[in-house]
């Protein structure tokens, strides 16, 4: 009963005649006070009950990782009487602190346009589908695409990621420094002729610990016991400072 | 060396931050202006998030200013009488401001505003100061020149007159409590603490000695930032208390030294610095709103809810 059951599943997903087997260097994050950045590394296998098809286009591979979710509001300067104003104010919902993307080529052949809207795969469509008008917010989108790809938390890696011989993949994201904390979706593809064949999703955990978190927390749990706390720091240095300045004089 | 700040959720190099600190610390000792029309947009260059750049250097001026006001304590130089007056009409007035800032924010082009009247404030402020200056500095180079009588204006003749002992003058408390009011309005409304504004309105519709009144402003200050970080850690949590540690560092060192600089230096080239500065920060603003920016869209973050 089982066997029939396993071998229904079986014919019922024929598309997923190759599999993603993924691994990790590590899927926790901590930020430490001296953290500058990390380096993960993301790799994995293909598995295939049968050999490859003989004359199917080749097999790439896209690797997406997104950081927490922020709402921006995005505007446009325009000059009026000699002076730059800013106008248009675009609320864009849903758009990443952080987003990668990686891919064994271009991603233009390496992703058909079809499955890139389903499966809102590059930077302006994972943007895009957490429910903005495309219409009206199309240069907004656009201009805070590239604003952040210049800051380097939005990037494209093109032959960014090692395949070999349709089995071994493997691709170094380097997290930045300024990294807020989260959980960091991390989504792999398998293509073959721009059709998503495969597709794996895990999470990498960025935590504040130590000092960090509890910092964070005490200020965002008894913020007036905080404030306080930071006037009666400054006071005190202030005062220590006096003092030693008023001392090393005489 | 790197430090990773725990509100800011960025990573930022301990020296720069101290030296930041430092060289703010040294102004708000010399000239008694707290720094932060300085200090704020500094951190935005670092890399720091705006809001956490804004609430934590209110933080860092109260430190600052404290260290600076004991100097100036033990030199004598803060009328107190003064002080109390100018920050209860100081308090009014960030009240006030708050009610027009909400105001002229639900009829939207608020940073529009605020930059201009930065702009025209300044400008008008600094220039003001630095030709009354530069004609007080060449006139005190001139041998056999005497020095000017104190005139009296029409606000001498104002009732409810105060004695303020350090500052030497027998006025009405009411001019005082207008400048505190006015300053307090613009503070509110620029997101200062309004020391570059509170400084030459003192000397110059108040007529009180330039050294008198750089502790005295520095008293003021000192209460209006205290309010203002309080208000910023309770309502946004943007205080970065890492980041306020690292400044504060740099700040009470630089306000001791600026507070001997100021000591040995003359009224005339003190204020005449201190014009400068103001001017170089408005120009840097009015070239800001003239030129072509080389990206036309801008991005604000909002808190998530």
């Amino acid at each position: 009963m089982i066997r029939l059951a396993l071998l229904l599943l079986a014919l019922a997903s024929p598309a997923r005649a190759e599999e993603i087997v993924l691994g990790l260097s590590r899927d926790q994050v901590a930020i430490t006070a001296t953290f500058d950045g990390s380096d993960i590394l993301i790799f994995g296998a293909v598995r295939r009950e049968a050999p490859p098809p003989v004359n199917a286009d080749p097999l790439e591979v896209v690797v997406t990782v997104a950081g927490p979710s922020e709402t921006a509001i995005v505007h446009r300067k325009e000059r009026r009487a000699g002076i730059w104003v800013n106008t248009d104010p675009v609320r864009i919902e849903g758009a990443p602190t952080f987003y990668a993307v990686a891919t064994t080529g271009p991603l233009g052949e390496v992703l058909g346009i079809t499955e890139d809207l389903r499966l809102a795969i590059s930077t302006s469509r994972a943007i895009r589908a957490a429910g903005n008008r495309a219409f009206e917010t199309a240069d907004h989108v656009a201009a805070l695409v590239r604003i952040r790809k210049a800051q380097g938390i939005y990037r494209l890696q093109e032959g960014a990621v090692d395949l070999e011989q349709e089995t071994l993949f493997r691709t170094a994201l380097a997290l930045p420094a300024d990294l807020v904390a989260g959980n960091y979706t991390t989504r792999i593809f398998l293509t073959r002729g721009g059709k998503v064949i495969d597709s794996y999703e895990t999470v990498i955990g960025v935590h504040k610990v130590g000092i960090e978190r509890w910092l964070f927390d005490f200020a965002q749990e008894r913020a007036a016991l905080y404030g306080l706390l930071s006037l009666l720091l400054a006071i005190a240095a202030g005062w220590a400072a006096s003092a030693a300045f008023a001392g090393w004089r005489r | 060396m790197q430090l990773y700040l725990p509100i800011a959720e960025v990573s930022v190099n301990i020296f720069l931050i101290l030296g930041l600190g430092g060289l703010v610390g040294v102004l708000s000792g010399m000239f008694g202006v707290g720094g932060g029309f300085l200090i704020t947009p500094l951190l935005f260059l670092a890399g720091i998030p705006p809001a956490v750049a804004v609430a934590t250097s209110t933080n860092q001026i109260v430190a600052s200013s404290f260290s600076a006001l004991l100097g100036h304590l033990r030199r004598r130089t803060v009328d107190i009488a003064m002080g109390s007056v100018l920050l209860a009409g100081g308090l009014m007035g960030s009240a006030l401001g708050i009610m027009v800032f909400n105001w002229l924010k639900a009829r939207g082009q608020v940073d529009l505003l605020v930059e201009l009247s930065y702009v025209i404030f300044l400008g008008t402020v600094g220039a003001m100061m630095f030709i009354e200056s530069l004609n007080a500095l060449i006139k005190s180079r001139r041998p056999g020149a005497r020095p000017k009588r104190r005139k009296h204006y029409w606000v001498h003749a104002l009732p409810l007159k105060m004695k303020f002992r350090v500052s030497g003058l027998y006025i009405s408390a009411i001019p005082p409590l207008l400048v505190g009011l006015s300053v307090g309005v613009l503070a509110a409304i620029m997101g200062v603490g309004g020391g570059f504004v509170m400084v030459p309105a003192m000397i110059y519709l108040l007529g009180m000695p330039t050294k008198v009144v750089i502790g005295t402003s520095l008293f003021q200050i000192i209460f209006v930032t205290a309010f203002t970080t309080m208000l910023h850690a309770v309502t946004n949590q943007t205080v970065d208390i890492a980041l306020a540690l690292l400044l504060i560092g740099g700040g009470v060192i630089g306000a001791q030294l600026g507070t001997r600089i100021g000591a040995r230096m003359k009224a005339e080239q003190l204020r005449i610095l201190l014009a400068l500065l103001v001017l170089a920060v408005c120009g840097q603003l009015a070239l800001g709103l003239v030129l072509e920016p080389s990206e036309l869209y801008e991005i604000q973050p909002v808190a998530a809810q």
